[in-house]
């Protein structure tokens, strides 16, 4: 039983750090149509830099406040990561809005393979163990089950921003035009949208959580390394259509889900497979969902609630 | 000259709260020109696309050259011998016009796999019967000097009618129109209706979905009128245009801006 | 061939003859240039051959069918564990390969049928992940179960061979001259690829290209002609995987070793750039962007290696490093700036010899 709670814990925090993927993926998608395949590496690049800056404070400023080394890490991260989500939208993305339907799709592929390999360029290889910025020493919330405090962090926050961005997409004038962007590109310019600000708006800002998510993941595994986008993205991506693409509280839901659905799924693998898979496995829960969901109900669980025609 | 080839059967169908079509009957007679006309979103598409199989009905059947049609499946429904071109023509467009004929041969052809591959005389003999018949087609429709070009580089009104040669490739007994005039010019509706002329004196039944009242009146040799899903009229044009339901139907109202 | 000959700016234009003869030429001496630099550039030319087996397989499924296949590096690995199961060590099985290789097709064909049954609905996006998914669930399963020896995969596998005579002896013609057997290689290998352009042709020339081709140019408008898009599409997969298969197997005899790092999502997406690069649906296109890809990062290996030794003293990017780079910059690019890629399509469908000949232009 606590092993259960223990692993719905987990699930929690891992799925949180999907859900915020996931909106960045059902944000551009809902307002493009695209999935961009490079979103992943967006979080990637956010850790790698947050673990770059951290390593440099702990160097020169020994002494300074774990909690600040932190602010610091994601205040250089989060902009970073915001430029690099503008600068592919402008470069690459922006010229294909009209190409045939497969030429987006693989120009983000070639995105995410150049932005891995760019990072594999500067950091290396390796894996970088992520500067411990939090107490080590977990909580006991219930007997038998732990929580460190980077997972509660990593819950209180993403609780905060995911209910941020829904204040700003339901509540903003600028949330209005994303909607009216998503659901009709030429009427919503027709209406004075700057349509082409909107879109990297949205670029901008999924991009920003990405970076959040990056650090967190980092913090929660304790790692960082060029190809550490690849898995948590494709699992966000799953999470979103699991929502239903397009559709914010579906990012969420879908996030939190899946994250539970593959860590209680891994501990329990071997009993459900009679002992035949064991959790090496554990990564084949995403894609197994991702073909039943897209297969079954396409428009994910909550239905789309953006169009997706735009 | 009076054989049912068509009977649509109360045929129903709903979009979500929109009852598309309520109770649609009618009757298509071998060998004549049928016009099907309403105002904008009295149904005629869905109808149409209820027909050729791109959706399912609620309710009610079709019976086709005698036996019930499969529903839901248009590549069966191609085979029964009813073909279609669509509103916004939808060509093959990486292809010349050439091609798109002969991919409409594609349900008249039956070399195998093996046959492909080891090029058998069977596969080389119907590869070159489907080569000329499209020639053929191309010349029937008047467009044969673009055989090789794009179909995408075509004139509007050639693509309508390279649509129209690939959808007779098929070698259909009912044709079925939707809104082929739309977006054409005086002169190019003329030649359109000479083409639907020789295309029925060939033998070839053909239904025609059009906004263009004038064309239906003249071409067809009877016409139904749907309005908000329902079949209001269903008579010779001289009798139909006098009806009164339809004169509500187009000009009162005011509930149709066109 | 004619396609690449014709592609060779003025020769091809102006001399046809003298391009055909020049492409000819390189194609059948190529092997024998390279060894007289050293053996592992033929060692490259015979990847390079592989790669353009499965550059023209996976061609058949994106650029003939429209299905953008992410996972299409499955089927040569379902290939190349055929090979290592039925001719190796492994369980003891020696069979020769004019079985092994149809086995290997066959169990890829089925895997192919087995993806696209439930990816048929699946719109193009969806479809790449979803393919993609495949793909990394069967690399999975392939390094963590114990029957595939999960990591360290299978070695000592058979060789090509043929009425005892193993292809990797070499062959001795005189008592001094001896055929290597990279050389040898490379000249089976191009058996392959020379059957498969001709399958390949085949294929286009007929109902099946055609309907393939209205399938990715219209899916409804394709159905609306009757065509069975359904088992069109199946059968691009299936074909498609078959061609993974067979390379699969001729790479398994030719490494001689199989292990799950050489079917990783990356080799899907190098093959699929080497399809983007040289022109979705065009052959000889597709030929030269697998041949210019898989030469390119050997060249700026031996080429750029030691260059940043002079320059720095040091190696800054490592040749795999440099690969990644090559590939993700060729895919990018490409699409922004030349989207039909090298040599663009001018596929057709129909057979030359029973065209008229007026070709009047619009």
């Amino acid at each position: 039983m606590e092993n259960l709670l223990q692993q719905i814990v987990n699930g929690l925090v891992v799925g949180s750090v999907y859900a915020l993927v996931a909106l960045g993926y059902t944000m551009v998608y809902g307002i493009l149509g695209l999935i961009n395949f490079a979103h992943g590496d967006v979080l990637m690049v956010g850790a790698l830099v947050a673990l770059q800056v951290a390593t440099l404070l702990h160097k020169f400023w020994p002494g300074l406040h774990p909690l600040l080394i932190l602010a610091i890490s994601l205040g250089v991260a989060i902009p970073v990561c915001m430029l690099l989500g503008y600068v592919m939208e402008r470069t690459a993305y922006r010229r294909l809005r009209n190409a045939p339907r497969l030429a987006p799709l693989i120009t983000a592929i070639g995105v995410s393979f150049l932005l891995q390999t760019v990072a594999m360029i500067i950091w290396g290889r390796n894996y970088h163990s992520f500067p411990p910025l939090f107490p080590t020493i977990p909580l006991e919330p219930f007997p038998g089950v732990f929580i460190t405090p980077v997972q509660v962090t990593i819950l209180v926050a993403s609780a905060t921003l995911m209910v941020a961005l829904i204040m700003l997409v339901n509540r903003t004038p600028l949330g209005r035009a994303m909607r009216a962007t998503a659901e009709n590109h030429r009427v919503a310019s027709l209406m004075g949208v700057d349509t082409n600000k909107i879109i990297s708006t949205t670029f901008i800002l999924g991009s920003g959580l990405a970076a959040v998510a990056g650090v967190m993941h980092a913090s929660n595994y304790g790692v960082a390394h060029y190809s550490m986008g690849f898995l948590p993205g494709l699992k966000a991506f799953t999470a979103a259509v699991l929502g239903g693409i397009g559709n914010l509280g579906g990012a969420m839901v879908g996030g939190i889900v899946l994250g539970l659905v593959e860590t209680i799924g891994a501990g329990y693998i071997e009993q459900l497979s009679f002992g035949l898979l064991n959790s090496s496995y554990q990564d084949i829960f995403a894609f197994v969902i991702l073909g039943i969901v897209l297969i079954f109900r396409p428009t994910g669980l909550l239905g789309e609630r953006v169009s997706d025609r735009a | 000259m009076s054989i049912t080839l068509l009977e649509a059967q109360s045929i129903s169908k709903r979009f979500g709260g929109i009852q598309a079509l309520a109770e649609v009957s009618l009757t298509i007679r071998k060998g004549e020109i049928y016009g099907l006309i309403g105002p904008n979103g009295a149904g005629k598409t869905s109808f149409f696309n209820v027909l050729t199989g791109a959706y399912t009905p609620d309710g009610g059947e079709f019976v086709f050259a005698g036996s019930e049609l499969p529903t839901g499946k248009p590549h069966e429904v191609v085979a029964r011998g009813i073909a279609r071109t669509f509103q916004n023509i939808r060509l093959f467009r990486e292809m010349t016009a050439l091609e798109n004929v002969m991919a409409g041969h594609h349900l008249r052809s039956d070399s195998t796999l093996w046959g492909i591959l080891l090029q058998n005389r069977h596969m080389r003999e119907e590869e070159r019967l489907i080569t000329e018949r499209a020639y053929e087609m191309l010349r029937y429709v008047g467009i044969e000097r673009f055989a090789n070009t794009l179909s995408r580089n075509l004139s509007y009104g050639d693509q309508r009618r390279l649509e129209i040669a690939r959808a007779l490739a098929t070698e259909p007994q009912l044709l079925a129109l939707d809104e082929p005039a739309a977006g054409m010019n005086a002169t190019e509706t003329a030649q359109l209706r000479t083409l639907i002329e020789t295309i029925r004196h060939d033998g070839v039944t053909v239904l025609l979905i059009e906004h263009d009242v004038k064309l239906v009146m003249g071409l067809c040799d009877r016409v139904a009128v749907l309005d908000f899903g329902k079949k209001i009229a269903e008579d010779v044009p001289a009798v139909v245009q006098r009806d009164a339901a339809v004169i509500e139907a187009y000009l009162g109202g005011g509930h149709h801006a066109h | 061939m004619n396609e690449l000959a014709e592609a060779i700016p003025y020769l091809g234009r102006h001399h046809p003859k003298a391009a055909r003869a020049l492409v000819l030429g390189l194609i059948l001496l190529a092997p024998v240039l390279a060894a007289s630099v050293g053996n592992t550039w033929v060692r490259v030319l015979d990847a390079a051959l592989l790669y353009v087996m499965l550059a023209l397989g996976l061609n058949l499924v994106v650029g003939f069918a429209g299905l953008l296949d992410l996972g299409y590096i499955a089927f040569y690995a379902v290939g190349a564990y055929t090979w290592a199961f039925l001719a190796s060590p492994h369980i003891g099985v020696h069979l020769p390969f004019w079985a092994v290789l149809p086995l290997g097709a066959a169990f890829a064909a089925l895997a192919g049928v087995l993806l696209g049954f439930p990816v048929l609905r699946l719109r193009g996006d969806y479809l790449a992940i979803v393919t993609l998914g495949f793909g990394e669930i069967v690399r999975i399963f392939m390094g963590n179960l114990s029957v595939t020896n999960g990591p360290q995969g299978i070695n000592m596998l058979d060789s090509l061979s043929l009425f005892g005579w193993e292809i990797s002896r070499g062959l001795q013609v005189t008592e001094n001259f001896k055929i290597n057997a990279l050389v040898l290689f490379y000249y089976a290998f191009l058996l392959f690829v020379v059957g498969s352009v001709v399958v390949i042709r085949r294929l286009q020339f007929s109902r099946i290209g055609r309907g393939w081709a209205a399938i990715r140019d219209d899916e409804l408008a394709a159905k609306a002609i009757g065509i069975n898009t359904r088992n069109m599409k199946l059968l691009a997969f299936a074909m498609g995987a078959t061609f993974g298969g067979v390379s699969g197997g001729l790479f398994g005899s030719f490494q001689g070793f199989v292990s799950p790092e050489s079917f990783t999502l990356l080799e899907s997406i190098a093959v699929l750039t080497m399809v983007v690069f040289g022109g979705m649906g065009n052959l000889g296109g597709v030929i030269v962007g697998a041949i210019a890809l898989s030469l390119l990062p050997e060249v700026l290996r031996h080429i750029a290696l030691p260059l940043q030794q002079a320059l720095f003293g040091k190696v800054l990017l490592d040749p795999e490093v440099l690969r990644m780079l090559l590939l993700s910059l060729a895919m990018i690019f490409m699409m922004l700036l030349r989207p039909a890629g090298l040599l663009p399509a001018n596929a057709r469908y129909a057979r030359a010899e029973y065209l008229h000949d007026k070709q009047e232009a619009a």
